[in-house]
């Protein structure tokens, strides 16, 4: 569907070069939901552009749909733009045109008819939950609103691909995961290919299946969600993962705990607390949940759990070798701070 | 005072008017279809847009530098030969149409042109993205979106030109602005002058208050 061949891309500053994305090889494929996340100027917005040629790569190959999209200019890029859609992170509409009037731009270059680009603006108003809305204007609508039309408008024309820049990072939290969903029907029941980029991991958490993670104008990983959720590997990654899910141990408890302090992670279905009352009972040691929390990424669940162990260093080192074969993942915070602990 | 109103001054005043209506109307007629696709032009082929083209612009954007740096005076001289070859005249009403609409052309191509460097660059990149033609981006987006805009140029282009038209004298071109300088100002008819800057002003305030009404109500997509 859509592949980059070692993406350059250089800006020219004053008498030197910067360059906003360095050799970047990915794939992705027909029907797939592919995020790219990093923090700003990390060259991700560049990236996507170079996808419909908003930006021209200095060196390497885009190909979408088998065809060389930095090769192409003029008339044929104008062709190939009409079957690529893409939604901005602050709308973009043209503010003086109805919401209709929009919608209709990109199907008018595309040459359909009146009587075509009527029915299909009902019909995609409909898709987005807005044909109340037909002849409002945009500064009439929320942002929420706004940028449904916008998704609208990137869909007229039946594209394959839909590159999304920033399409909720200027929106509340509520309406984000409403534009979210939507563009996640789109994917499932149209069956177009979104290309995602954000800054925000819930974005990716929630809709995309693969993702990579860029920094200074690399892909520092890739993979698909649930694994880089489960198991990151990059520093930034990580940094990243652990923000999202929110299971940084609290400094006050930190300070307090005096065992050994252990990271659990269990992946899909595991009865994980029954995995640590069998062990506590077994050896006669107390466990400790300190914190804890189960997220749903792609509807499969990633449970976290902070634990304090207490008893005697032979006990701790007992529980860690049993808790290692039962759960898909640990992580020794801290060692245990006195010889005996009674938590 | 009582000769104010004399029926020999009100025939001056209805005639001063029309010369005025007359040079200014021409003026702006010809400012639209020569300026407007002027400032297009300019905008156009700037920095980053589609018909980018230096030398073009650094060439359009000289001529319209130096037509506007000309003060009106001399504008008003130096194209009598002009004037001569499009009218058949060099004095008169008609004749002054010539300097005033070449200097209101320049004037509204400028105007145009930042009216359109006003339209945001993110909704002209988005049309652009989803494979909107050239033809279409003018007419659908640079356009609509750049009114407000272009109609107050327009506005503040005919206001300038009712206070240039005063100038036209100096060729026989008549008009309000001439009336109050050669009665109120060399023949001391303080109330001709009062008179003549009144109805000027009344032109000028009726003027500036129709271009806010139409860019105002534009701007709301009536």
């Amino acid at each position: 569907m859509l592949e980059l061949d070692k993406v350059t891309v250089t800006f020219k500053g004053r008498g030197r070069a910067v360059a906003a994305v360095k050799e970047v090889s990915l794939k992705v494929a027909e029907g797939e939901v592919y995020g790219i996340i990093g923090t700003s100027g990390a060259g991700k917005s560049t990236l996507l552009r170079t996808i419909n040629a908003l930006e021209r790569p200095t060196s390497g190959r885009v190909l979408v749909q088998g065809e060389e999209v930095n090769r192409l200019s003029g008339e044929a890029l104008r062709r190939k733009r009409l079957t690529i859609g893409m939604v901005f992170q602050h709308f973009e509409l043209v503010g003086s045109r109805s919401v209709a009037e929009n919608i209709a731009l990109p199907m008018k270059a595309a040459g359909r008819t009146e009587l075509e680009i009527s029915t299909r603006i009902d019909e995609l108003l409909g898709l987005v939950e807005l044909l109340d809305k037909k002849d409002a204007r945009p500064d009439q609508l929320s942002g929420g609103q706004k940028q449904r039309v916008g998704i609208a408008r990137a869909l007229a024309n039946r594209p394959s691909l839909l590159l999304c820049d920033e399409p909720t990072s200027a929106l509340d939290l509520e309406t984000t995961e409403a534009i979210l969903d939507l563009l996640a029907g789109i994917n499932r029941r149209l069956g177009v290919t979104l290309v995602v980029i954000s800054h925000e991991m819930a974005v990716i958490k929630r809709i995309c299946h693969r993702v990579a993670v860029m920094q200074g104008g690399q892909v520092v990983e890739e993979n698909d969600t649930y694994s880089l959720f489960s198991d990151p590997r990059h520093p930034l990654s990580r940094e990243l993962v652990e923000k999202s899910l929110g299971v940084a141990l609290p400094e006050r408890i930190a300070a307090r705990a005096q065992g050994l302090l252990l990271r659990l992670v269990h992946l899909g279905f595991e009865a994980e607390e029954a995995v640590l009352t069998e062990t506590a009972r077994e050896l006669g040691v107390h466990i400790n949940i300190l914190h804890g929390r189960i997220e749903y990424i792609n509807g499969k669940p990633i449970g976290i759990l902070l634990v304090e162990v207490g008893g005697s260093p032979r006990d701790q080192r007992l529980v860690l070798e049993k808790l290692r074969k039962r759960v898909a993942k640990i992580e020794v915070l801290a060692e245990a701070r006195t010889q005996e602990v009674r938590p | 005072m009582n000769t104010l109103f004399s029926p020999e001054l009100l025939q001056e005043l209805s005639k001063a008017s029309w010369e005025t209506a007359l040079m200014v109307g021409v003026g702006l007629a010809l400012a639209l279809v020569f300026g407007l696709p002027l400032g297009f032009g300019l905008f156009l082929t700037g920095k980053g847009m589609f018909l980018e083209n230096r030398a073009v612009n650094a060439v359009g954007g000289l001529l319209v530098n130096f037509v506007r740096s000309l003060p009106f005076v001399i504008l008003l001289i130096l194209v009598l030969p002009v004037s001569k070859w499009v009218t058949g005249r060099i004095t008169g009403p008609l004749a002054a149409t010539v300097p005033l609409a070449i200097c209101s052309i320049a004037f509204f191509a400028r105007l145009v042109e930042s009216a359109l460097a006003e339209v945001s660059p993110g909704v002209v990149e988005a049309a652009q993205a989803l494979g909107v033609t050239r033809w279409l981006l003018i007419r659908e987006v640079l356009f609509p979106e750049a009114l407000p805009g272009l109609v107050r140029g327009f506005t503040v282009t005919a206001i300038s030109l009712i206070g240039y038209s005063a100038m036209a004298g100096v060729v026989g071109g008549g008009g309000i602005g001439f009336l109050a300088i050669n009665y109120g100002y060399y023949r001391y008819e303080t109330g001709v002058m009062v008179v003549t800057v009144a109805l000027l002003m009344v032109l000028v305030v009726g003027v500036q208050g129709i271009g806010d009404w139409t860019a105002e109500r534009l701007g709301k997509g009536e």
